[in-house]
């Protein structure tokens, strides 16, 4: 118990005296993980909005995927991502493998199905017969669109905060793609398992605390909003 | 006559093999209400997103001012049409923001937009929410600004599809005067489904009646509910009575039938030896005690019979009268109380000759050709 609360208690020091590694290694992990959250949003909001409102053959198969997908281990991600950016790998020559756009790589692989099977429900949710009014209104089909995402747009926050969320706290994909370099690719997940792996608790709690925060603020963010269109 | 706005040829619905609908032909000519109605299911939505180029039919032609359309590729058309529908789903903006939806939707400026938007709130009597969200509305009022974001594109053709049938009662009488003197004023070319003959009544200048996804008549407001062609339609107008009789002879305007032994007198001309089918609307028939005289009624038939069911209900009380056949009347509830009507009771029930009108020909027992002209003139009489 002293140990978690000198932990803490020394934690609480090395971010109030602005240690600069740990700050540098936080504001990595923001871009990386927000720029993976944009790409993916840019990628899975088109993709689960045509998913929700196209009627094909097949389609069962493809939600499916895209529901397992919103589950997909990151290890697994680390490895195929690996994999392909590997010297001799298909796209080798980008020569982006441990670098911090390597981490964006896998982390908007894994955020993207999530981004777009939350889209895909909360498009979904908006009635059949709204999209059929709109219609009746003289839309056109990207008008229509437009208006369907704009009444789904408080479920779709809920996208941003889960594809956020899950990759900010991913540590498998970062630690195999990014190679955990100082200075370069060492997140706050990644610099975490190694601080505690050295039996340094009071870096690795203080990291603990500055993600959790993080993660917090964001959602508090979005969640503000989101609550505040509700009414 | 100019152009129908909109014309069906042959057109035809079907899902899975079934026909849901099934129009040879149906045309609406500019500046009138035509009201379809028929019972759930009969097709009407149908027909009325095949109408607004929402759906395409499995086969047939719709034209739209003169020229084929392809609903796949309508969205001019579409913009020269409004459609209002019985669940008005409005989006998560404010009242005057969804009012204006359609205009946005046709690239109307701010400006115009905005002097359209108010108007239409005026004269849908919303003017007041004009700033509220779109869903904190009652159901009355949500459908006002559904009309409202219709009615301000100006289109060439309103569709309205079960616009009262969400409604509570209240707001349902509030709005069909409204919606009635905003048609009859600008003379919009109208196409209202319903399931309610009340509303077709007050609003359409010809109705057709959709049966199983086909039209069974089509004809001036009147003459489908004073002239079904059928038993069906009959039925769906409100003819309660309908009864099997034969003519025994005719003398001048007037067509004596025997139905059931008792001699009824009625104003549509027939043929004596024809067996014929007689419908009578309720409200058309009254009650008396057969003790009092009514020296002063023209009526021609008064049948003495016995009270067997009475069933109260709001406005009118239903009153199944048996003279020697089952004879339907409506009473207000007032007249029923101080006639002392009770089942058993034995009572006079009234109506003019010109109230008792032929059905013809389908679903009458033999009903002549001759017959059917008849009824064609009967509301004349």
């Amino acid at each position: 118990m002293t140990l978690l609360l000198d932990g803490v208690r020394a934690a609480t020091g090395l971010i109030v005296s602005g240690d600069s590694e740990i700050w540098s290694i936080l504001w990595l992990s923001l871009q990386v993980s927000g720029s993976a959250t944009l790409i993916a949003l840019l990628l899975g909001v088109p993709a689960g909005t045509a998913l929700a409102l196209a009627r094909f053959p097949g389609r069962g198969l493809v939600v499916s995927a895209v529901n397992s997908g919103m589950g997909l281990p990151p290890v697994v991600v680390g490895l195929f991502v690996t994999i392909l950016l590997w010297r001799s790998g298909p796209l080798g020559a980008l020569e982006i493998l441990y670098t911090p756009a390597a981490i964006v790589v896998a982390q908007a692989v894994i955020a993207a199905p999530i981004v777009t099977g939350i889209t895909l429900a909360a498009v979904q949710q908006v009635p059949r017969e709204f999209r059929l009014q709109l219609l009746a209104l003289g839309a056109s089909r990207v008008q229509m669109i437009w208006v369907v995402l704009r009444e789904a747009r408080l479920p779709m926050l809920a996208a941003v905060m889960a594809g956020f969320g899950g990759v900010i706290s991913e540590i498998g994909a970062s630690m195999m793609v990014g190679g955990n370099i100082k200075g370069q690719t060492r997140t706050l997940t990644t610099a975490m398992v190694l601080e505690t792996s050295k039996g340094n608790f009071e870096a690795a709690i203080a990291l603990s605390l500055l993600l959790l925060v993080l993660v917090f603020l964001v959602n508090w963010a979005l969640t503000s909003i989101q609550q505040r269109r509700a009414l | 006559m100019a152009l129908p706005v909109l014309a069906l040829a042959n057109v035809r619905v079907g899902y899975g093999g079934a026909d849901v609908l099934d129009v040879p032909s149906l045309e609406i000519a500019e500046g009138e209400v035509l009201a379809v109605i028929g019972p759930n299911g009969s097709g009407k939505s149908t027909l009325l997103r095949v109408a607004g180029l929402l759906e395409r039919p499995t086969t047939g032609r719709v034209s739209f001012g003169g020229c084929l359309v392809d609903a796949t590729h309508a969205l001019a058309e579409r913009r020269r049409m409004a459609m209002v529908f019985q669940q008005p789903l409005l989006a998560d903006m404010t009242v005057a923001e969804n009012v204006g939806l359609g205009l946005a939707f046709r690239g109307v400026g701010a400006d115009p937009s905005e002097a359209r938007v108010s108007r239409w709130l005026e004269r849908l009597n919303i003017a007041p929410l004009r700033d509220r969200r779109a869903r904190t509305l009652s159901g009355g009022e949500a459908q006002r600004v559904a009309l409202a974001r219709a009615l301000v594109v100006e289109p060439d053709l309103l569709l309205l599809d079960e616009p009262f049938a969400g409604l509570d009662a209240p707001s349902r009488e509030a709005l069909l005067p409204d919606l009635a003197a905003i048609l009859r004023g600008d003379r919009l070319t109208t196409i209202l489904v319903s399931h309610d003959r009340a509303e077709a009544q007050a609003l359409a200048d010809r109705v057709a009646v959709l049966i199983r996804g086909r039209i069974s008549q089509l004809d001036e407001t009147a003459r489908v509910f004073y002239a079904p062609v059928s038993e069906e339609v009959a039925r769906f107008v409100g003819v309660e009575t309908i009864v099997t009789g034969r003519v025994l002879a005719r003398d001048g305007g007037v067509t004596v039938v025997e139905v059931a032994g008792r001699k009824l007198e009625i104003a549509a001309r027939g043929r004596p030896g024809d067996l014929v089918r007689l419908g009578i609307r309720p409200e058309d028939v009254t009650l008396t005690l057969p003790t009092e005289h009514a020296p002063l009624s023209s009526a021609r038939n008064h049948l003495t019979g016995t009270i067997r069911h009475l069933v109260p209900s709001a406005p009118a009380t239903r009153v199944v009268v048996d003279v020697g056949f089952p004879l339907v009347a409506t009473v207000t509830a007032r007249s029923a109380a101080d006639l002392g009507l009770a089942e058993g009771l034995p009572i006079t029930a009234v109506f003019k000759a010109s109230a008792a009108h032929l059905i013809g020909p389908a679903g009458s027992a033999g009903g002549s050709p001759a017959g059917l002209l008849d009824t064609m003139t009967a509301p004349e009489l």
